[in-house]
């Protein structure tokens, strides 16, 4: 039971990095229709602006703060390689973000250096016992925080205007256009909300640890967490992202019981053979709206 | 030949003059003149430069691939560097040394191993289709991300095979009929560097022409029906599974024979950081920006990207603030990946039709010159 704890709240805490990342890439989804391949850089950008800022700052104004620049970074590559590519057909502009997640992402390592920086974040390693199990703090902040985010989030598409557009612009975005919504403005807000979501997401993969390049890998992860979820699902990046976390804590819990050929570190492939398995069962995902054919 | 008019290049009087693999004059002459150059490089070139030559051609091999399959079937794939792996250590494994610490069988004849390597890649490309089949545009190109994620976890575990990370294996010594293509020959006085750089030239144009000759065939057609629109291919009566299924066996294996040479010129091979996302990515640029959809596109695609680094080296020289020193800022290495990502998105926004586009531009503009506008 203890044990499960533990697996369970480390699974959740991974779980959702994923799922604030691809919270990002499903809402850039339903605005564009384009998974935009530079989240992973966005994050890494985000999580070494917050090692700037979190000098001079301290923790949370850092994360506020950096979580708001990046949305502007991420407003500034929509405008300047995403939005001259509008109507292009979409493998064109994903390969547009692929370039952009490159160009980010080199100079974001640039930055980080030799030696490589901390987020100062106030929980580390440090755990507290809850129900006779250890639990990293770090874990319970994650989660808690992504809890947050997610419901003003839906608060937000729910209540505001802007959210309002953005539905309508992913349900329709002819018919949106028509009825005097700002498609542009809606691309704009979803990728500053992606980018300051995958700014969190950062600080997040980075606490408890040092901000590196390799964290651009567990951005990708996010990618299967979508196609499990479904593409235009935020419920389903949600619970898909929640979901891939504790099966990959579950199964680099188990990895000693496996048989010595599938190798080290299984949990860091589980959540792509998991997808694989998935699509051949589901091809939309576990919530996407099943495409219609038309010929 | 004789059923063109002469003096009216464009008028075919029969269908095989208009379906021929060299359909026009300009293409016949091009076509000869770059043979004739390309095969006399060797002795106008150093052995340095040689090198360089050699790996473009052999990464233009697997462009040309990846263009089947992502240009002319439209199936995006980001699974290429995946298929290259499997290429890479298939001829790593047969063409290895028995006694050697590694896994290796011993049969260093080329016309053994590179076309293994290319079947086991294919193989692995046929039981990727069924998904290409349920799945497609970028639902597909995730899950063959995910193809190279999985793939290079067992590339770095399966340590006999492979050599682990950080510690690669050697890569077996070409040998054609019993002639070793990988050492210097005192004799005729050639380098190891001429004769490889043959070898690549040799396997580039034999890879092209079947390229083209696919692309031109009922089986490029219904490649082209299929990316247009696959519904509608599927409605005319193109088996759209069987088609897939032999675009990804196709393109893999193109990647698995790039794979198998790629390493031959360097000789040594490691796993971590050889086959991973990056090589995809890298690919698919090296397409876009040669021009997708065409061979000779990707050609100019692979030379391009593979000559960057030469140029780009060059820049520190020239601009005093850009260091050559990796540990400061900035510095070459990392405008040479920033310069290859913006290349992307301006090839992208501004040339769709990339390198292959701007030769046409040049050419239709110098076709009607002085009538241009």
């Amino acid at each position: 039971m203890t044990t499960a704890i533990e697996v369970i709240s480390r699974g959740l805490g991974t779980g959702s990095i994923y799922a604030l990342i691809a919270l990002g890439f499903v809402i850039i989804y339903r605005a564009t229709r384009v998974i935009s391949f530079a989240q992973p850089a966005l994050m890494l950008a985000g999580a070494v602006l917050v090692t700037y800022l979190v000098g001079p700052l301290g923790f949370y104004a850092a994360v506020v703060a950096g979580a708001l620049g990046t949305a502007l970074l991420a407003l500034v590559a929509e405008r300047v390689a995403v939005r001259p590519m509008l109507g292009r057909p979409v493998f064109t502009i994903a390969i547009i973000t692929i370039g952009l997640d490159v160009v980010i992402r080199v100079i974001a390592i640039a930055f980080i250096g030799t030696d490589l920086p901390q987020v100062d974040d106030p929980w580390g390693l440090k755990t507290v016992n809850v129900l006779g199990a250890t639990v990293e703090q770090r874990h319970i902040a994650m989660v808690v925080t992504t809890g947050v985010l997610v419901a003003a989030l839906f608060l937000f598409l729910r209540y505001t205007r802007i959210g309002l557009a953005m539905r309508a612009a992913s349900f329709d975005q002819e018919a949106a256009m028509a009825q005097g919504v700002s498609v542009g403005a809606v691309f704009a807000v979803s990728w500053a909300i992606a980018g300051g979501l995958a700014a969190v997401a950062g600080v997040f993969a980075a606490s408890g640890s040092v901000v590196s390049g390799t964290m651009w890998l567990i951005a990708l992860v996010a990618l299967p967490v979508i196609i499990l979820g479904g593409l235009d699902s935020l419920v389903g990046a949600l619970l898909a992202g929640l979901f891939v976390g504790v099966v990959q804590s579950t199964v680099a819990h188990f990895q000693q019981y496996f048989p010595s050929w599938v190798g080290g570190n299984v949990a860091a492939i589980s959540p792509y053979v998991l997808m694989m398995i998935a699509l051949l069962v589901r091809p939309y995902g576990f919530f996407g709206t099943r495409e219609v054919e038309r010929v | 030949m004789s059923s063109m008019v002469k003096g009216r290049p464009l008028l075919y009087t029969s269908y095989e003059a208009e379906m021929a693999l060299l359909n026009t004059r300009t293409k016949r002459v091009w076509f000869g003149v770059l043979l004739v150059i390309g095969a006399a490089l060797p002795f106008l070139l150093t052995d340095a430069v040689l090198q360089t030559f050699s790996r473009a051609m052999i990464t233009a091999v697997g462009v040309i691939g990846l263009g089947l399959l992502t240009g002319y079937a439209g199936q995006v794939s980001l699974g290429h560097a995946f298929f290259i792996g499997l290429g890479a250590y298939t001829a790593a494994v047969l063409g290895g040394d028995p006694e050697g610490r590694r896994l290796g069988f011993g049969i260093t004849e080329l016309w053994i191993w590179l076309p293994a390597a290319g079947t086991v890649a294919a193989l692995a490309g046929l039981l990727v289709a069924p998904l290409a089949v349920r799945l497609r545009g970028l639902y597909l190109a995730i899950v063959t991300l995910g193809l190279v994620f999985v793939g290079g976890h067992f590339f770095n575990e399966w340590r006999d095979a492979t050599g682990g990370p950080g510690i690669g294996r050697s890569m077996p010594a070409p040998t054609l009929f019993g002639y070793e293509l990988g050492v210097e020959d005192k004799t005729l006085g050639l380098t190891r560097d001429q004769k490889l750089y043959w070898l690549m030239f040799a396997v580039l144009v034999v890879f092209g022409l079947a390229a083209r000759n696919i692309a031109r065939s009922r089986i490029g057609r219904a490649f082209t029906a299929i990316r247009d629109r696959d519904v509608a291919a599927g409605v005319m009566g193109v088996n759209l599974t069987r088609y897939k299924a032999t675009a990804f066996a196709v393109s893999s294996f193109y990647a698995g024979c790039c794979g198998a040479l790629l390493y031959v010129v360097p000789g040594f091979l490691a796993p971590n950081g050889v086959f991973n996302l990056e090589v995809s990515v890298l690919f698919i640029a090296m397409l876009l920006i040669g021009g997708i959809g065409t061979i000779s596109g990707a050609i100019l695609g692979a030379f391009f990207i593979t000559f960057l680094p030469t140029v780009t080296r060059l820049i520190p020289d020239a601009v005093p603030f850009i260091s050559a020193n990796p540990t400061e800022f900035p510095n070459v290495f990392i405008l040479e990946q920033v310069l290859y990502g913006t290349l992307v998105i301006i090839f992208l926004i501004f040339e769709p039709r990339g390198l292959f586009g701007i030769w046409l531009r040049l050419r239709n503009y110098w076709k009607t010159w002085p009538f241009s506008y």
